[in-house]
């Protein structure tokens, strides 16, 4: 079976200064990748090259064998990437159209009820409590049922109400064979749903493999044996 | 095909959201009817010397002005990260850009409608006589600093001093398009038979839109993509 | 390697400088017209065609960039668009002086004049954000970008004040007075001043080059020391 997400010998170059050395990973499909690593190791520039954000220098990375602009992934970066001066409606609206499903109007509808957030449809995103971008931020992301997700820690800063959301959407992803990478500081989160564990440290790809029992066990395990 | 769908609900979404707030439209609006007081004081026109020099003092005010709007065009994707969000999606770089430059136009247009009945007001001229080629004028004009306005906004997103570079880079490159709409619309604006000469504005400005706007279709991905 | 031949380009330029300079002072006669002005044009022309060559050589080295992410053709380019915004100020600075002995005014609205001056704002413009922005990629990718709207621009720039200027006419700088040809005598060391100004270009874009290489150099070295604190 090919892999949903295939990166070979990837390096990204910032001027003379290499981001990303010789990055090879195949994340298969209907599986869950936890992308773990210190701050500043390459993580966000990975998920960037997957979701199409950023070029790189040498190497492939395909999305089921195409390449990465072509395929449209679930994202969720660091921001919400939502609009402050449209509602709530109107957001999803328009991101249903963007990303071409059938009927924006109806799948905008039923994504707000499903967030929680049907009441304040026509409110705009500026007059939202924190908790509640966030779940928008995850309707707007999960709307068009992505076949593949790339998540920049997804679980930053996000409320216990927003993070048991986030898990069963992970999970009912799963469940309809979609593939998941996601960044993650969080290791008890990501030991919990992740199939896959890889860890980066400078830019290298110290590891790759199947989640075992005793990194759920012990989440920092992978850390302290690469130390 | 698709492309054209996409920039149409690009478009939209951006007139939409300036309709909401109308942030660049009230400050573009007001910029350019105060431009249009300091030159009554500036100048002291009478109706010669206003037909003489109307046509330049309109496109100063529509340049200027104008910089309000495309200064938000790319900026009002950066909070919250939706420009990511933008390129993350099936959207190509390509239709973001013309989207943007048609919802500039489309801003820059009202803009400019308000702009000329003040200025007739103010200066006592008549512009509706040849009201037809004047507005394909302005349309044309328009679309090159729209689209330039687009390119450039895209280009400086992320650049700190942002709004400084923006008119020091863009307005020597609109100095072909506005030479061209200025002469053209002084020749309007006093209802002159056009000379030969005339019609080599007139090309100056379709090539101009032309050229440029293929250029930024083809240098989309360049300018947009990390 | 390259320094050699920085070096030795600019021992070239000066040689020649200094023989046309003898010639011109020495041996060529007044101007019948213009007096003993009118040897700055032998500078002034020879500086706005170097420059304009320059940008449309810039060009090409960004397009070459695009095409192979070879950071060498970046430096190239911006090198040789800071060399040629010098010498298209020469080039205006010269006029001005020119048109101020010959005419008694420090400005006139020349097309050549005034399209030379929207170059050096367009490409003051490409400077300025080359120096806004850090990272060495996206300089690279940003600048190559503008230098071809730019050129394209200059193009256009350059018909359409030509045009206005036809409508509007005004005085127009040039040497020959009379109208017609250059005496061969002017225009022998006219050449030849072109020649010591264009090696002076290129040893000074040699130069320029090796700075940038060494300024990306250390911004990776910086970039590696703070990931590995």
């Amino acid at each position: 079976m090919n892999p949903a997400i295939e990166l070979a010998g990837v390096w990204k170059f910032y001027g003379d200064y290499a981001a990303l050395r010789d990055i090879t990973l195949a994340v298969e499909e209907g599986s869950c990748c936890a992308l773990l690593g210190r701050n500043g190791a390459g993580k966000t520039t990975l998920l960037r090259i997957l979701a199409g954000l950023s070029s790189f220098e040498r190497g492939s990375a395909q999305l089921f064998g195409a390449s990465p602009r072509q395929v449209h992934a679930g994202f969720l970066g660091h921001g919400i990437g939502v609009y402050e001066d449209l509602s709530a409606r109107e957001n999803l609206r328009f991101f249903a159209r963007v990303a071409e499903v059938a009927q924006p109007e109806s799948i905008a509808a039923e994504w707000l009820e499903r967030v929680g957030l049907a009441n304040a449809s026509d409110m705009l995103v500026r007059q939202f409590s924190r908790g509640m971008r966030q779940r928008l931020a995850l309707a707007r992301t999960f709307l068009h049922a992505p076949k593949i997700l790339i998540l920049d820690e997804p679980f930053t800063s996000l409320d216990d109400r927003a993070i048991a959301m986030l898990s069963e959407l992970l999970l009912e992803s799963r469940r309809r064979g979609a593939t998941i990478i996601l960044s993650t500081h969080q290791l008890r989160e990501a030991m919990a749903i992740a199939s896959h564990v890889a860890l980066i440290e400078n830019g290298r790809l110290r590891h790759a493999g199947e989640r075992t029992e005793a990194m759920i066990d012990d989440p920092g395990l992978l850390y302290r044996l690469h130390a | 095909m698709k492309t054209v769908k996409h920039a149409l609900l690009i478009a939209r979404k951006d007139l939409a959201l300036e309709l909401r707030t109308k942030e660049s439209l009230n400050a573009a609006g007001a910029f350019a009817i105060v431009i249009l007081l300091l030159f009554s004081f500036a100048f002291d026109p009478d109706s010669e010397m206003v037909k003489e020099i109307g046509g330049g003092l309109l496109w100063l005010v529509f340049a200027f002005a104008g910089a309000l709007v495309f200064n938000r065009s790319f900026a009002r994707e950066l909070p919250n990260d939706c420009l990511d969000t933008l390129l993350a999606s099936p959207l190509s770089p390509a239709s973001l850009l013309t989207g943007k430059a048609l919802a500039n136009f489309l801003m820059l247009l009202a803009m400019e409608l308000i702009s000329i009945v003040i200025f007739g007001i103010f200066f006592n001229v008549n512009w509706t006589h040849r009201f037809g080629e004047l507005s394909l004028v302005f349309a044309l004009g328009t679309w090159g600093i729209s689209m330039l306005g687009a390119v450039f906004g895209a280009l400086t997103v992320n650049l700190r001093l942002r709004e400084l570079m923006l008119p020091i880079i863009i307005y020597p490159l609109l100095i072909p398009l506005l030479i061209a709409a200025i002469e053209l619309t002084k020749l309007l604006l006093s209802n002159q038979a056009p000379t030969p000469s005339d019609f080599l504005w007139a090309k100056i400005l379709v090539v101009f839109d032309l050229v440029f706007t293929a250029l930024a279709i083809m240098l989309a991905d360049t300018i947009l993509v990390n | 390697m390259r320094d050699k031949l920085a070096i030795g380009l600019a021992a070239a330029a000066s040689a020649l400088l200094a023989n046309n300079l003898y010639q011109m002072f020495m041996v060529l006669p007044d101007e019948a017209l213009q007096g003993a002005i009118y040897r700055i044009l032998f500078f002034h022309a020879p500086a706005a065609m170097v420059g304009m060559i320059g940008y449309f050589v810039a060009l090409t080295f960004s397009v070459l960039y695009l095409s192979s992410k070879n950071f060498l053709y970046d430096s190239l380019a911006a090198s040789i668009v800071e060399v040629s915004l010098v010498f298209s100020l020469v080039n205006i600075v010269t006029g001005s002086i020119w048109a101020r002995i010959i005419w008694g005014i420090w400005w006139t609205w020349d097309y050549r004049l005034t399209s030379a001056l929207v170059c050096i704002l367009i490409f003051f413009g490409y400077l300025v954000m080359r120096r806004a922005i850090d990272e060495p990629t996206q300089r690279a990718r940003l600048s190559s970008a503008l230098c071809i709207f730019g050129c394209v621009d200059v193009v256009i720039v350059w018909k359409s004040i030509e045009w206005f200027r036809n409508q509007h006419p005004g005085p127009v700088l040039d040497f020959r007075t009379g109208g017609g040809k250059m005496d061969p005598a002017y225009s022998h060391v006219f050449w030849l001043n072109f020649l010591a100004i264009l090696l002076m270009g290129v040893a000074l874009v040699l130069i320029r080059t090796r700075q940038e290489a060494t300024a990306r150099e250390i911004d990776s070295l910086r970039r590696l020391a703070h990931t590995a604190a």
